[in-house]
């Protein structure tokens, strides 16, 4: 279980998390949304101890991770952007990643067949494609059957048919009871596979629930249309001397 | 950490620089021994170079590695370790990559030459540990600064400044100093002024041993006279290790507080 107690996260001035509070649902997809530079990347990290927020606390299983790091053997994380070392090989990325973990993977082979990864085994990372890196990274992030995982952006540059490997994938983690914190700006994907969703504002959560009652809170249809609708009254809003977080309340399901 | 360690040490012993590094050391020494067959002449030689050098290449392995690494390292952070084991086993990484440099390049061709048989040992030893105190001081004040500094044009340039400053603008400013209040009894200020700078702290190390009081220049001399050859030994060797912990502990400090 991932739960956030009224998190803040501050760069220099720039306040990207405004004292967060929510739990994560334990099994299935949770889409994080938000406009670029909302927060979402910050809050994933935060989650993995890599950003550390100012203040507020996070707790897995129940223990705050506040200077904590064997709790990371229980997540997979994939990063938005694929960056890796130029000049080692796919071998042997594949091959420390496999040795720091201490664990064998559970189904590297599968996975390296299901993306056409074979040609590119023993190439180096800084000649591979953008896409081929992604696919890099996404084998990398499911090699290991831990219970979480958090991917940021997993659908970067992917090609039609890799992106629906991704999602086969995905479908199938869900069936095993897996807990999935996912970010991603492409609206049909989260339509089709998240079991929730949580919407960052301007270092707000202004919402967290189904898809469908986020539809019938904003009267529209589709999650695009949705989205646009929730930026767009904000400016409204603003034209009215209402900031959009102060109807929030009224947003929040928990 | 050992993994961590591991895999940069290796990833540093493969690369060209290392190799680099320690073919000059090898043709240095063994054409300065070739030369001459005073091996103290040698070791004075060789002194003189591994006291600025040691500390630059230090300096260029420390900024540049944890640039290089930059990637890699926010893989590791996602990973089950811990931060200063990831943080301390890169820096480990590559104060023992360079000190097996100097190991290699200065060690071997002095035991080929069959230093052990000869009353020089103890000097030639000196001169290793030193410069493996150097390499490790240098390198951890450099992965600071680089820590430090996201950007990397920055980074580099202050660990560059660092170099120069200890290697060469220190000892002007100091002697200028000793000069100008030269009717002062400055022996307190020459040993501390001494110990604040790990390269001088080296050479003092050095001639100490070495034993030559035309060599020993003025802070040697007061070392010797007035804390004796152990006593100054000892008191310089103390001033190397806080040089080594200070900054190591200042990469601590910044890597449990840094965001990536
Ligand atoms: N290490 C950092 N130092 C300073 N500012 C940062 C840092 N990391 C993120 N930021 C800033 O914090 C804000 C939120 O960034 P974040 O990456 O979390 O956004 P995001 O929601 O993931 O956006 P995107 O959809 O573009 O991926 C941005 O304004 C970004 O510039
Ligand atoms: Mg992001």
């Amino acid at each position: 279980m991932i739960r956030l107690n009224a998190l803040e996260k501050k760069f220099g001035r720039l306040e990207v998390l405004r004292g967060i509070s929510l739990t994560f649902r334990d099994q299935g997809i949770t889409a994080i949304l938000g406009p670029n530079g909302s927060g979402k990347t910050t809050l994933i990290k935060s989650i993995l101890g890599m950003v550390l927020p100012n203040n507020g606390s996070i707790l897995f299983n129940g223990r705050d991770i506040k200077g904590q790091w064997a709790y990371r053997d229980q997540i997979d994380y994939l990063p938005q952007i694929a960056r890796f070392p130029d000049n080692i090989r796919v071998r042997e990325l594949m091959h420390m990643i496999r040795d720091i973990r201490g664990k064998v993977p559970a189904q590297q082979d599968r996975l390296v067949e299901l993306f056409g990864l074979g040609p590119y085994w023993d190439k180096r990372l800084g000649d591979l494609s953008g896409g081929t890196r992604q696919k890099v990274n996404i084998v990398q992030a499911f090699m290991f059957d831990s219970p979480v995982m958090i991917l940021d952006e997993p659908t970067n540059g992917l090609d039609p048919v890799a992106l629906i490997h991704l999602k086969d994938l995905l479908r199938e983690e869900r069936g095993k009871g897996k807990q999935m914190l996912i970010t991603t700006h492409i609206m049909h994907f989260v339509e089709e596979m998240a079991d929730e969703l949580i919407f960052l504002l301007e270092g707000n959560v202004i919402f967290q629930g189904r898809t469908a009652d986020l539809l019938h809170r904003v009267h529209e249809e589709n999650l695009e249309n949705a989205t646009a609708a929730i930026l767009r009254d904000r400016k409204i809003d603003r034209v009215n001397g209402h900031a959009f977080t102060r109807v929030t309340p009224a947003f929040h399901l928990t | 950490m050992f993994k961590i360690l591991k895999y940069s040490f290796y990833d540093l012993m493969r690369g060209r620089w290392a190799f680099l590094y320690t073919a000059f050391y090898l043709a240095l020494t063994s054409t300065l021994l070739w030369l001459s067959p005073d091996l103290s002449k040698v070791i004075i030689s060789l002194m003189n170079v591994v006291l600025i050098l040691v500390p630059l290449i230090a300096t260029m392995f420390g900024i540049m590695y944890y640039y290089h690494s930059r990637e890699f390292t926010e893989l590791l952070l996602a990973q089950p370790l811990r931060r200063t084991s990831i943080f301390f086993g890169q820096y480990l990484g590559i104060a023992l990559s360079l000190s097996a440099s100097l190991l290699v390049g200065i060690g071997l061709p002095f035991v080929l030459w069959g230093v052990f048989s000869s009353d020089s040992t103890g000097e030639w030893l000196m001169v290793l540990v030193t410069g493996i105190f150097l390499s490790f001081i240098f390198a951890a004040v450099a992965y600071f600064i680089a820590l430090n500094h996201e950007n990397r044009i920055k980074g580099f340039g202050l660990a560059i400044l660092a170099w120069l400053v200890f290697a060469v603008v220190y000892d002007g400013v100091f002697l200028l100093l000793l000069t100008m209040y030269n009717d002062y009894p400055l022996e307190g200020f020459a040993i501390a002024g001494t110990m604040i700078n790990p390269i001088d702290m080296a050479r003092v190390l050095i001639l100490l041993q070495l034993d030559i009081s035309a060599l020993m220049g003025y802070t040697g001399a007061v070392f010797q006279k007035f804390l004796g050859q152990s006593f100054g030994m000892m008191l310089a060797f103390g001033a190397l290790m806080m040089w080594v912990l200070l900054p190591a502990l200042g990469i601590r400090w910044v890597a449990q507080r840094k965001d990536f």
